[in-house]
């Protein structure tokens, strides 16, 4: 049996095109692309996975945590429609606005008060910022151990067996619990809800906590905790047009694309 | 309380010699400490690294703490932690800088925490704000989509820098620096993680990261077998193949073969992209690339924003003919 703690957050699609992209350079802010439904943080889709598989193996409970404003409920109640167990949002204004700083001690005190857990999991990086910070914070300030990029877990002996990918390969360590782990990718494609738990999630109400509740001061968190500033948000410039090359048959243009890198002296 | 002062890089070592990254960011952190009017430190990590201290100096570096302890012989969070932070105690740096490798991507925003400071990690470009003397650090965020600059309000600022954004300087032997040798100082018993096995994935041929060309195959790709047709067109050109997420995910092609924001940064000079979408988050680990061309059967595809040739259709006709019109011209 395992506790587990995994923690979500919901983000404008990362895989909308690119084209639809618009920030607001005199806010610095990013403008929520029309028509275009924002998604659970992949990476952390990715963890709640990886937490589903420890529950299929040896069970135990699984609580997603996340936070943020104007969360959708079909959004964040994913977790709970893929088969997690109970679902806590921290979704007052003051929560709002932060950086890794902030939203790492909100977590982690969230995480403290729901108390018994041995794994906590996060997503590598989140898909908005790309940060790859509040797992290993909440680990700092909950002072556990910690490893990142997890590709593999397994439960063994009261410890964690986790496979970590390096920049060559992949490395096999072994990690005292309770323990925090942020999980890659190679954990394998998260699994799609069933019927059975999207009805369950559409009954299940979430535990709502205020910044009261979890014993933090409104100046420890959201905007006013930062540590961070964004001093400028912008779009880089793309340069140069493609020349498209043609043929009078696919087999034609290709052969004219070599031709057309050798004149250019690209090959 | 003693001033903040100076920049510290860590200098990763691999098989016994400096990584190019630990070179890269000890040039970038000379400008940076010139820039500052500060010195530059450095920090080697590990067991039987103590040799190396000369050529960091001779890199830039005007001091290299070193130290050595059989329990850091390979990375580990924990007693990395506990290095790091008596070295900053002792250094005070103002600035810290690491690499955006599996080992920076895990030490920089622990330690960062650790210090109760913050970290931004996969920089692009490190500056300092000539008003407020503050690091400005830029970095590529929703994926590469925007780039953001950050400051942090708090020090030590803490940076990983993504590979290839900075340039080593031509090493000079004759370089003068002062060699510190501190003790690790660790309590095994306060290491929580064990390394069971190391498995390195064999690469053969050229590596994706040293490749001046990089045949790159995408989701449309179908298969490992369309990959060794690429493998093939990167044979002929003396490349490297790579791909996108798919393919890894797939198991088409080894992991190690991702291009992108989680996987490798590229910069070849001619990047072929077969069936590729040109996400951005792919588009992230390429678009230093001096030439991209494009082949992919949808003209909206992103890619085509990116690159600078292109041909509009089915890769499995498009291909072959053009793998064959090359080794012709090649040989002609
Ligand atoms: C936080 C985060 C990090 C990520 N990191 C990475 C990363 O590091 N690297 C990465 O690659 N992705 C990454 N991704 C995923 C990324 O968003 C895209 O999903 C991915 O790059 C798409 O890969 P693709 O272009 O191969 O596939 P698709 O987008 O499915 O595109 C396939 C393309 O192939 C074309 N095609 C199909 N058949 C043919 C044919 N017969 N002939 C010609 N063309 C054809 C199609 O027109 C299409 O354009 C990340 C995502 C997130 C959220
Ligand atoms: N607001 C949030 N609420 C819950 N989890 C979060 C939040 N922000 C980040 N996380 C978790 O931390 C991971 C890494 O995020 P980041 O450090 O922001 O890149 C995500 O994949 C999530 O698992």
């Amino acid at each position: 049996m395992a506790n587990v703690i995994v923690c979500v957050k919901q983000v404008i699609d990362p895989e909308a095109p690119p084209a639809s992209f618009k920030i607001d350079a005199a806010a610095n802010k990013v403008v929520p692309p029309t028509g275009i439904s924002p998604v659970l943080d992949p990476y952390a889709e990715y963890a709640v996975e990886a937490a589903l598989k420890i529950k299929d193996t040896v069970g135990g409970k699984i609580t997603a945590v996340s936070l943020g404003t104007g969360q959708l409920r079909d959004v964040v109640k994913k977790p709970l429609s893929m088969g997690a167990d109970e679902l806590v949002l921290l979704e007052d204004e003051a929560f709002a606005g932060g950086d890794s700083w902030s939203t790492a001690y909100a977590l982690a005190m969230a995480i403290k008060k729901l108390g018994e857990y041995d794994l906590i999991l996060c997503g590598r990086e989140a898909s908005d910022w790309n940060a790859g910070q509040v797992g290993s914070g909440i680990a700092e300030i909950l002072e556990l151990p910690s490893v990142t990029l997890v590709k593999k877990i397994e439960i063994i002996d009261g410890k964690a067996r986790v496979e970590r990918a390096t920049d060559n390969g992949y490395e096999v360590i072994e990690v005292s619990l309770p323990a925090l782990l942020s999980i890659s990718h190679e954990i394998g494609e998260p699994r799609y809800p069933t019927i059975k738990g999207i009805m369950a999630a559409k009954k299940k109400e979430p535990i709502s906590w205020a910044p009261g509740d979890i014993g933090v001061e409104p100046s420890q968190i959201g905007v006013a905790g930062r540590r961070t500033k964004l001093t400028k948000l912008f779009q880089p410039v793309r340069e140069g047009k493609c020349e498209i090359i043609e043929g009078e048959s696919p087999e034609d243009a290709g052969a004219n694309l070599a031709k057309r890198l050798r004149e250019a002296k690209i090959l | 309380m003693a001033e903040y002062k100076g920049i510290l890089v860590h200098c990763e070592v691999a098989e016994g010699k400096l990584t190019s990254m630990a070179t890269e960011l000890l040039g970038g952190g000379r400008k940076l400490a010139d820039d500052l009017g500060e010195p530059l430190s450095a920090v080697l990590i590990g067991s039987g690294v103590a040799g190396l201290a000369q050529e960091v100096i001779a890199f830039g570096a005007d001091k290299v703490y070193v130290v050595e302890d059989a329990l850091i012989k390979d990375y580990q969070t924990d007693p990395y932690i506990m290095v790091m932070e008596k070295i900053t105690k002792e250094a005070m740096p103002q600035v810290i800088m690491l690499g955006q490798t599996s080992i920076g991507r895990d030490l920089a925003p622990r330690l960062a925490f650790h210090l109760s400071t913050t970290a931004n990690l996969g920089c692009l470009e490190l500056a300092v704000d000539t008003e407020t003397k503050r690091l400005l650090q830029t970095k590529p965020v929703y994926g590469g989509n925007a780039l953001a600059i950050f400051i942090s309000e708090t020090d030590p600022q803490i940076a990983t820098v993504r590979a290839k954004a900075m340039s080593p300087l031509e090493p000079d032997p004759a370089r003068k620096g002062e060699v510190i040798t501190v003790d690790a100082g660790l309590a095994p018993s306060l290491i929580r993680t064990t390394v069971l096995e190391k498995v390195p994935e064999e690469v053969a041929g050229i590596k994706l990261e040293d490749a001046e060309v990089v045949v790159a195959g995408g989701r449309g790709i179908g298969g490992p077998e369309g990959f060794q047709q690429l493998e093939d067109l990167a044979k002929l050109l003396k490349g490297a193949v790579g791909a996108t997420r798919p393919p890894c995910d797939n198991g088409w092609v080894p992991t190690g073969q991702q291009v992108g924001l989680t996987g490798k940064i590229v910069t070849p000079d001619l990047y072929i992209a077969v069936a590729v979408s040109g996400a951005s988050q792919h588009m992230s680990g390429c678009s230093g690339s001096k030439n991209i061309i494009a082949i992919n059967k949808d003209e909206e595809a992103n890619i085509f924003r990116e690159a600078r040739y292109g041909v509009v259709g089915d890769w499995k006709k498009i291909l072959p003919a053009f793998t064959e019109k090359l080794k012709e011209l090649l040989a002609g």
